[in-house]
């Protein structure tokens, strides 16, 4: 029985830590490309949310209307946030692109509400909600698609950073701008694509996210899960995201289960948090993430 | 083929650079621009490629011609395309990624993968150290090896012209020797023409078919190579130039100018 129990804990944590990678991966891709760090990547998500809510609630259209909605939505907020907010900041400090994202999303948390109504609204993924059983684990459906369409990206994405053309110079842009810029790469245009990658992965954790809590302002506390994945995953690691999120989906899971009925409830929040500190003392560039090259 | 007419250079809008730097790369040729710290060379070589904008610089007066069109004012990565190369002083290679990395990135203008296989081909037929060496993160490449990948990288856009700075920073005088030498075959077999930024003379008049002399933001001499190594002055100051201490070699740059002036 004990064991039933734990293994259940970790099965449900899997799949809400590939979650938690797929919204990393927005923030790392962005961290990867552009040195940026966005710390809107949780009001990205809930933004994308809010958009194919309107769409599925107030419209009452399909479902795929709803993600086509949520993708073409979220890739030009952040092509135009790009242009209009990060562009002019290029080549300042990077507190300068920090703060311009916490200011952010302080307004999409204000905005949102504001355009498309203060109440939680749900929609629903057309998987019906029928749990899973196999063996010891209950398997939500929203879960298993949640888990799949995250892989399918950390997959693509692995893919186009190690072996296209384009992926390459994405990274060059990333060691070393100027150099970048001598090689005829147009590092904006890079730029401009490292946000719109983060824009579709938003949309679809948003969808996703969102069939799983019901869609509000709240949507946006998974950006709160954000820095822990990245931390002990590496900021720039998408290997890394996907351990980060499993380590993090897990933790929460197994702090829930054991540590909750002990103290009363509470740990589940702080305890990825606890682990991100103690990453940062023994391993600052995370688990996969790239370490400076010293040569002496 | 490239040729600056009396370019002026201020970065952030009030540090003047260059004044008024006339040079002519000629084709299929070896051009240098000799000088000490600060003189403005790499500045020059910025200025071409157009990377000085995002440095906060700025070609403020003349011109910069190349294949019958202006391009100063070009954005750094239209200058590569039309087949201008430059290879950074101190390397600085793509650190993370592979050496075969490197090279696809170098690539970057050509869309074609044949072309960019080709390309990587040609390059280990020159430095076939970095074949060896090829899916080696480059940040941990040797300081000879980094720079043959700096030069191979900027090969991979099949340039026209290459702005070289420096090729013999903080290297052994038997690599520095190997790499000029790469480098002159290179001009001679793929008809490349070379802008050489040197501090280290001797080497660039070596291999140089031409030569300026640059202080203080100004071209003070140039002639042929043979001409400017039998130049006394440039015997005296810049092939002899560590011997005398700072200030004397300032005194003497003075000097040095005025009769220059004197004897044109």
């Amino acid at each position: 029985m004990e064991w039933e129990f734990t293994l259940l804990l970790i099965g449900n944590g899997v799949l809400i830590g590939l979650m938690y990678s797929l919204i990393a991966l927005g923030f790392v891709v962005v961290y990867k490309a552009t040195d940026a760090i966005n710390f809107a990547q949780g009001e990205f998500v809930m933004l994308a949310a809010l958009f194919s809510a309107a769409v599925m609630v107030l419209m009452e259209l399909p479902f795929w209307v709803a993600v086509i909605v949520a993708v073409l939505g979220m890739v030009s907020f952040s092509f135009g946030l790009e242009r209009v907010v990060l562009r002019p900041l290029l080549g300042r400090p990077v507190v300068a692109v920090i703060m311009a994202t916490i200011g952010l999303a302080a307004i999409l948390r204000g905005l949102g509400p504001m355009i498309f109504g203060a109440e939680t609204r749900s929609i629903s993924l057309p998987v019906g909600d029928e749990p899973l059983r196999l063996g010891p684990f209950i398997l939500q459906p929203v879960q298993i698609t949640g888990a799949l369409v995250a892989l399918a990206f950390l997959g693509g994405f692995t893919w186009f950073f190690l072996r296209s053309r384009m992926g390459v110079a994405m990274r060059a842009v990333a060691d070393n701008q100027q150099v970048a810029m001598a090689m005829g790469i147009n590092v904006e245009r890079y730029f401009a694509l490292a946000w719109a990658m983060a824009g579709i992965v938003s949309a679809l954790g948003g969808v996703v996210w969102g069939a799983m809590l019901g869609v509000d302002v709240h949507v946006s506390l998974v950006g709160l899960k954000v820095f822990p994945v990245v931390i002990l995953g590496g900021l720039d690691s998408i290997v890394g995201a996907v351990v980060g999120g499993l380590i993090v989906g897990i933790v929460e899971n197994l702090a829930a289960g054991y540590l909750d009925p002990l103290v009363g409830g509470g740990s589940k929040d702080f305890a990825p948090y606890v682990l991100m500190i103690i990453a940062l003392m023994v391993r600052p560039y995370g688990i996969f993430g790239k370490r400076k090259i010293e040569r002496v | 083929m490239l040729t600056l007419n009396n370019i002026e250079v201020v970065y952030d809008g009030v540090i003047l650079v260059l004044r008024g730097v006339s040079v002519n790369v000629h084709e299929g040729a070896i051009t240098t621009v000799l000088g000490a710290n600060g003189a403005g060379k790499t500045t020059t070589l910025k200025a071409i490629s157009g990377v000085l904008r995002s440095e906060r610089g700025e070609v403020t007066k003349g011109s910069i011609d190349y294949a019958g069109r202006r391009i100063d004012g070009m954005r750094a990565h239209d200058v590569t395309r039309l087949g201008i190369a430059q290879v950074f002083e101190g390397r600085r290679v793509f650190e993370h990624l592979t050496t075969e990395e490197n090279l696809v990135a170098g690539g970057h203008i050509h869309s074609d993968f044949a072309r960019i296989r080709e390309g990587i081909d040609l390059v280990y037929s020159y430095f076939p150290r970095l074949k060896e060496r090829r899916s080696q993160q480059s940040g941990y490449l040797s300081g000879g090896e980094q720079q043959m990948l700096a030069i191979g990288r900027a090969l991979m856009s099949r340039p026209k012209v290459m702005l070289l700075d420096e090729p013999s920073l903080g290297l052994a005088p038997m690599l520095v020797e190997e790499i000029f030498g790469i480098v002159s075959r290179l001009v001679k077999q793929e008809k490349l023409s070379v802008l050489l930024v040197e501090q280290n003379a001797t080497m660039a008049l070596k291999v140089a078919d031409h030569g300026y002399v640059m202080e203080n933001g100004r071209i003070v001499l140039e002639g042929d190579a043979a001409k400017l190594r039998d130049n006394s002055d440039i015997k005296e100051f810049y092939l002899g130039l560590n011997e005398g201490g700072v200030r004397k070699s300032y005194r003497d740059t003075k000097h040095y100018k005025r009769r220059k002036r004197w004897l044109s």
